[in-house]
């Protein structure tokens, strides 16, 4: 167990540093993030009115395609650098390299996530309660756990960036579903609400059990 | 002289992989296609006399309530499709014989024929019944990501190519499609729960003609399914002794 967690450690590290050094991903998401935010302004009349039915929506609209763009840059750096095929020869448990995959995205779109919540709550002027970061620390995870897995499978493609949108986007519309509607609860509280941070979490569980098995059988030649 | 005799007895892992044609049986016609389309015919011929003259005419809805007969067999055959193929990549993962391969391939194709005729169907019925040709009900919502699944099977095994590895994908996604599918069919439950959609009359009271009919329908379109899963399976032979053909020649 120990040794496990060393290996995934090492190659989160491995993957952040090289982050750290180019550096190019994270401006561009947090751009893409801001832009997005920006651009609903004009696509949909914003009043103090429906702001709680149309805001969060605009937020996860921006999250998940920034989300996106995130997994598929990791991974085509990845390829670029045959690192994936030198990381397979090592005697490390696929599930070590998938987790810390995992996590390597987590943390890249978190950041950016973070940087642009606070944007977010400027420009539609609403409340940030504590309780959305859980909400969107779940639906990251959610949306991460089905990329990771599926940007490694795009990968080996020729058309993978437009091969992960395709494959993402039908796989997590219960964390839509959920995240938008959970989100949607804390501005504006209803009665009889399903639970839906129960199914995030019951979702974000699934999937990632099902990833960690099945990643061996998605990366190896 | 043992030497020899143990290096022609191995199979090599890359040759694991083969079918029995490639191993040096020669091909066979297969009788079965033959039996299931003749059955598949007798069954169409049978269904549509059964939905046009003989189930009487649903008192709310009209005529307009026979498209329920090929509907329902396309939901049901479209559903078999992807468990198939599921079942057939899970078992090809634990032990990869390319001829589990072909069936997941067929299965995906097949399928996906029936359910985009499942959405086209059922935009059909919807315009005259409810009025809209599609609302985001659980039911449809949860048939159209299925759909999306079985596309995204096809682009994905098709941008792979014929190899271990996009069979080994191709079955991870069937893996995580099928325990995702019910999970959007009730998270998309919940969401709409508040604000009930048009209901479809369909299994609820329905008299024993009509039910005779759904059964028959139901019969007819899996020996369909069936048949066109032999005609299928067959082409996906062809096609990978075609490209392993051409890979020798060039």
């Amino acid at each position: 167990m120990r040794i496990f967690l060393l290996h995934v450690m090492a190659i989160l590290w491995k993957d952040i540093r090289y982050e750290l050094r180019s550096r190019q991903t994270w401006l561009g998401m947090g751009m893409f993030v801001l832009l997005v935010l920006v651009i609903f302004n004009f696509t949909f009349d914003l009043r103090v009115d429906n702001v709680s039915a149309v805001a969060p929506g605009v937020l996860w609209i921006a999250f998940i395609f920034a989300s996106l763009l995130g997994l598929g840059r990791t991974l085509a750096a990845e390829r670029e650098q045959h690192s994936m095929d030198r990381l397979l020869l090592c005697p490390v448990d696929r599930k070590a390299i998938y987790l810390a995959k995992l996590l390597g995205n987590l943390l890249f779109i978190g950041v950016v996530e973070i940087v642009a919540l606070p944007i977010y709550a400027l420009l539609f002027n609403v409340p940030l309660p504590a309780a959305l970061l859980l909400i969107v620390l779940l639906g990251t995870l959610g949306i991460a756990t089905i990329g990771t897995l599926f940007s490694v499978m795009a990968a080996a493609t020729h058309a993978r960036e437009l091969l992960l949108p395709i494959l993402v986007f039908p796989l997590i519309v219960p964390v839509v579903i959920s995240v938008v509607r959970a989100t949607q609860q804390l501005m504006a509280p209803t009665v009889n609400e399903p639970p839906w941070i129960g199914l995030l979490i019951a979702f974000d569980v699934i999937f990632l059990s099902i990833s960690m098995l099945t990643f061996q059988y998605v990366v190896e030649e | 002289m043992a030497l020899t005799k143990q290096a022609t007895d191995m199979i090599s892992p890359a040759e694991e992989h083969l079918n029995s044609v490639d191993r040096g049986h020669p091909a066979r016609l297969p009788i079965a296609a033959l039996i299931l389309g003749g059955l598949s015919c007798i069954g169409m011929l049978a269904s549509i006399w059964l939905i046009f003259f003989y189930t009487p005419i649903d008192a709310l809805q009209g005529v307009t309530q026979r498209i329920f007969y090929f509907h329902v067999p396309t939901a049901w055959t479209g559903m078999l499709g992807f468990v198939v193929m599921t079942v057939a990549s899970i078992v090809y993962l634990i032990k990869p014989d390319e001829r589990l391969d072909w069936i997941a391939r067929a299965s995906g194709e097949v399928g996906a024929v029936f359910l985009t005729f499942l959405l086209i169907t059922g935009s059909l019925w919807g315009k005259p019944i409810w009025g809209a040709w599609w609302v985001w009900d659980p039911k449809l919502t949860a048939a159209l990501i299925l759909w999306f699944m079985f596309i995204g099977y096809l682009m994905l095994r098709s941008y792979m190519g014929r190899t271990p590895e996009s069979a080994r994908v191709g079955a991870v996604w069937s893996i995580v499609g099928v325990i995702d599918v019910p999970i959007i069919y009730f998270s998309v439950l919940w969401w709409r729960g508040q604000h009930p959609g048009p209901q479809i009359t369909s299994d609820g009271g329905l008299p024993p003609a009509a039910v005779l009919t759904l059964m028959v329908s139901l019969a007819t379109f899996t020996l369909l399914y069936c048949f066109l899963m032999v005609l299928v399976y067959q082409l996906q032979r062809l096609q990978t002794q075609a490209q392993r053909l051409h890979a020798i020649v060039e």
